[in-house]
């Protein structure tokens, strides 16, 4: 008589289990399922491809691409002149520091330690500022400025009293759609970019945003937009500030190039602290990827400016409720080294440096690019690429001038003409300056 | 006039508050059995060696410029993904061999959970899920906050015995709709420690067989349990080889001490290998919009341990010690209650496995131990075993 004992000795893989289990646990027959043919189809079948990432993509292809003169504009991340990634000084500096304090891995707190979020808020606030001192700022650590811009985007989805709308620049950062949506907030924009002057369509905007309804939320790069690079002048900044109060909507700044853009972290953070300054209780989120190259470590913060510390304690705990369901607890190995770098004051000057340092590159690559176009004979109008700041560059080029560069050049960029000044050095800006112009004369 | 004047005070989470009254407390024999991560017999936390020796490797390698701190993939460390999934599936899973398994990184085992009920929620429309009554605390947020929204228990603990209501689970089960993600622990059940034996497994993959109930397995202590990695894995591998489709969510916070590095796996188990480019496609939006790819230190932590043999085979000593620890704590506490004639029985406290015990305690007795003699535990009676050492073991009993 067949039992199913006799079916399963037939089957090499359930053979194959008793010696993934050992000998510690005596072998039980146990009923055998139906054959798997018989059972329904898989879970998964209606599974679409999801669309590619673009940047990713870009990547992938410079990957498998053999040209030995070949060069990746691509991902947003520094690199030195040699087109090497970078850790900062004052990073290796801080890890040797607290690998020596023996600290241990016990859970941090929901919203991460509460001396990081203090050094982040002053940080971009300015040492001193009054919303520390008078305690109503709440400050989580998250992961990093996407995971600042999630927290905060669950959270205005839940709590926020007005327009549950987020009016982004257009364009702007290709992730903040997917953050807002995904977290249930619609997503609108404003006029930002003008592609005639590769520049700030400051009356556009302005024009958009006295349109934008009401205690709507709208969002601002705090310094060196991205993608385009064009930053808003200061006395634009004041004039903006005034309008998005009298319009009464909730400001949501992302500052994720704080040094990173001119070299100095208290010129990157003026529209932040001109907000402050004009009342507005903003959210910013904070992202220590590229000013400290702590990319993959995840480091980032996201402020709630409150009302008073009553208000602030209230809010802390709703936050901490969002976060808890999201990932329990940050990760601190980056968020230590931040801390280390803030509190310790020769780290800090050194930190200062460095970031000077990677700022201070671009600017000079920009600079170059700019020179080597007008070399190759470039009758073109490219000051945008020495008026624009910070890690990107618009370039103003075409998708049809992108596939054509990608090609003929092996010159890799997004179709939007966008290009990461980082990825540029000393020794290839000149091969860039002739391929823009072959492919834009 | 404030946006949020109409933000309410939410109530503090129990556990966290509980570590900061015990903080507070001044009574020099306190002791702390809320939050659930190990302690030493002297009551410390521990960094396991093999993760100091980790972490001087890492170290070195940043001087020597092999790695740095840039970006990872989104859906993380590749050989770190690997190793995970092959440590709970076993190396010769059928589901390996057969290229139809994979792991996506994720902030630890929070982030695992949220990972897959968030893609189960967008790609398969899911509404319904069960967990266990009583589960971990956060398991109903998580899934809620990714779109859930049917959350319904399934019988578990029986209070009148101290023990595991088995029909209960297998009736809720039977009634559950079909297409509803079940939420299982994989091994030391969170709080109440009671696992199914191997028989009850079998029955429970029969009922989920049969209302084609979908398999979201829980794995937070995987070895830390037993002591073993290969037995604590058997629910798991049991459900492989029965052919389910499935999840698994793999926390490294216990089992590799690396509760505040964040290092989790999200084990992907599926019958058909071609449907994994779109599977991982979608994933890849989802982390995307919430974190955009994970944090390196802990993932890496644990791939230079599971790579190397030396390191691999000193780590499963350690966790040995960790789970030996407990046991032996488990037998004093169990062994002083009876000597003092204590009230009820109390076989359960040996009979439950892993980091945590059901005591049975009412909320007025939890009361009482904390309020009279500073003793911290969840008002549910959930103690956590790490926090018993030699020394306040007569206290505690």
């Amino acid at each position: 008589m067949a039992t199913c004992w006799s079916k399963m000795n037939k089957s090499s893989s359930i053979l194959k289990r008793s010696s993934l289990l050992g000998q510690s646990i005596p072998w039980q027959p146990i009923k055998m399922g139906a054959p798997l043919s018989a059972r329904a189809s898989s879970w998964w079948s209606g599974v679409e491809m999801g669309p590619p990432d673009p940047i990713l993509g870009v990547s992938e292809a410079f990957k498998k691409d053999t040209n030995p003169l070949k060069m990746n504009l691509g991902v947003g991340a520094y690199r030195d002149d040699q087109g090497k990634p970078f850790v900062l000084p004052s990073v290796r500096e801080a890890e040797r520091i607290i690998a020596q304090k023996g600290l241990n891995k016990e859970y941090a707190p929901i919203g991460g330690e509460p001396e990081f979020g203090r050094l982040s808020a002053n940080l971009a606030f300015g040492q001193g500022n009054e919303i520390v001192s008078s305690g109503r700022n709440v400050s989580v650590q998250t992961i990093s400025g996407t995971g600042a811009l999630r927290v905060g985007a669950t959270y205005l989805a839940k709590w926020f009293p007005g327009n549950k709308t987020v009016y982004l620049p257009r364009p702007s950062w290709g992730n903040h759609t997917p953050i807002f949506k995904q977290s249930g907030m619609n997503v609108d924009g404003y006029r930002y970019y003008d592609p005639t002057t590769c520049g700030f369509d400051f009356n556009g905007a302005m024009e958009d945003i006295s349109r934008i309804p009401e205690k709507s939320v709208i969002m601002l790069h705090a310094c060196a937009h991205n993608p385009t690079g064009v930053d808003p002048k200061d006395e634009q900044w004041k004039e903006m500030s005034q309008l998005v109060k009298k319009r009464n909507l909730f400001a949501f700044f992302d500052m994720a190039y704080q040094g990173f853009a001119s070299g100095d972290v208290d010129r990157d953070a003026f529209a932040v602290r001109q907000f402050l300054e004009d009342g507005h209780n903003i959210c910013l989120s904070q992202s220590y990827a590229k000013n400290m190259g702590l990319y993959g470590e995840r480091v980032g913060a996201f402020t709630v400016v409150c009302k008073d510390k009553e208000e602030a304690a209230r809010v802390n705990s709703q936050i901490k409720i969002l976060i808890r369901p999201m990932y329990s607890n940050p990760p601190v190995n980056g968020s230590r080294i931040v801390s280390e770098i803030l509190t310790n004051t020769a780290l800090n000057k050194q930190w200062l440096e460095d970031v000077k340092g990677m700022a201070d590159r671009i600017i000079t690559m920009r600079q170059e690019l700019k020179d080597g176009l007008a070399n190759e004979g470039s009758s073109k109008n490219w000051e945008h690429i020495v008026d624009q700041i910070g890690m990107f560059c618009f370039t103003g080029m075409t998708p049809e001038q992108v596939e054509k560069i990608t090609t003929e050049f092996s010159v890799y960029m997004t179709k939007d003409g966008r290009i990461s000044v980082a990825g540029i050095s000393s020794s290839n800006v000149g091969y860039l300056a002739k391929a823009m112009h072959a492919v834009t004369k | 006039m404030s946006h949020f004047s109409a933000v309410g005070a939410a109530p503090p989470i129990e556990v966290y508050q509980l570590s900061r009254d015990c903080q507070a407390d001044t009574h020099p024999q306190k002791i702390n059995l809320g939050v659930g991560a190990y302690r030493t017999p002297e009551g410390k936390p521990w960094i396991l060696p093999v993760v100091k020796k980790a972490e001087a490797q890492l170290a070195e390698d940043i001087d020597a410029e092999t790695i740095n701190h840039e970006y990872l993939p989104v859906l993380g460390l590749d050989s770190f993904t690997s190793a995970a999934t092959a440590m709970l599936l076993g190396k010769g899973s059928p589901a390996l061999k057969e290229e139809r398994a994979f792991g996506i990184q994720a902030l630890s085992g929070t982030g695992a959970l949220r990972n897959g009920a968030e893609f189960l929620v967008q790609q398969l429309k899911k509404t319904v899920f069960y967990f266990s009554d009583p589960t971990w605390g956060n398991h109903g947020l998580v899934f809620k906050n990714a779109g859930f929204t049917d959350a319904r228990t399934y019988r578990y603990w029986d209070k009148s015995t101290c023990g595991f209501n088995f029909e209960g689970l297998i009736e809720d089960l039977q009634n559950a709709p079909e297409g509803a993600v079940i939420i299982l622990h994989a091994c030391a059940h969170n709080p109440t420690g009671i696992d199914p034996s191997q028989e009850q497994w079998g029955k429970i993959a029969d009922v989920m067989e049969e209302k084609k109930l979908f398999p979201f397995f829980d794995c937070a202590y995987q070895g830390f349990a037993s002591g073993d990695l290969d037995q604590d894995a058997w629910a798991v591998r049991f459900f492989v080889e029965r052919g389910f489709e499935m999840f698994c969510s793999q926390s490294f916070s216990k089992n590799f001490g690396l509760y505040n590095e964040r290092a989790g796996n999200l084990t992907v188990v599926v019958k058909d290998k071609s449907l994994i480019e779109n599977m991982k496609s979608q994933i890849t939006l989802i982390v995307r919009a919430m974190y955009s790819n994970p944090p390196a230190h802990g993932s890496r932590i644990v791939d230079l341990v599971l790579k190397d043999e030396q390191l691999y085979t000193e780590w499963r000593g350690s966790i040995k010690i960790m789970s030996s620890r407990i046991i032996e704590m488990r037998h004093g506490l169990r062994e002083r209650l009876e000597k003092l004639n204590t009230p009820g029985q109390w076989n359960h406290i040996t009979e439950q496995i892993g980091m945590f015990s059901f005591t049975g305690l009412t909320p007025e007795m939890c009361q009482f131990l904390l309020k009279e003699k500073h003793v911290y535990l969840l008002k549910n009676g959930r103690i956590s075993m790490c926090g018993v050492t030699p020394s306040n073991l007569d206290y505690l009993a």
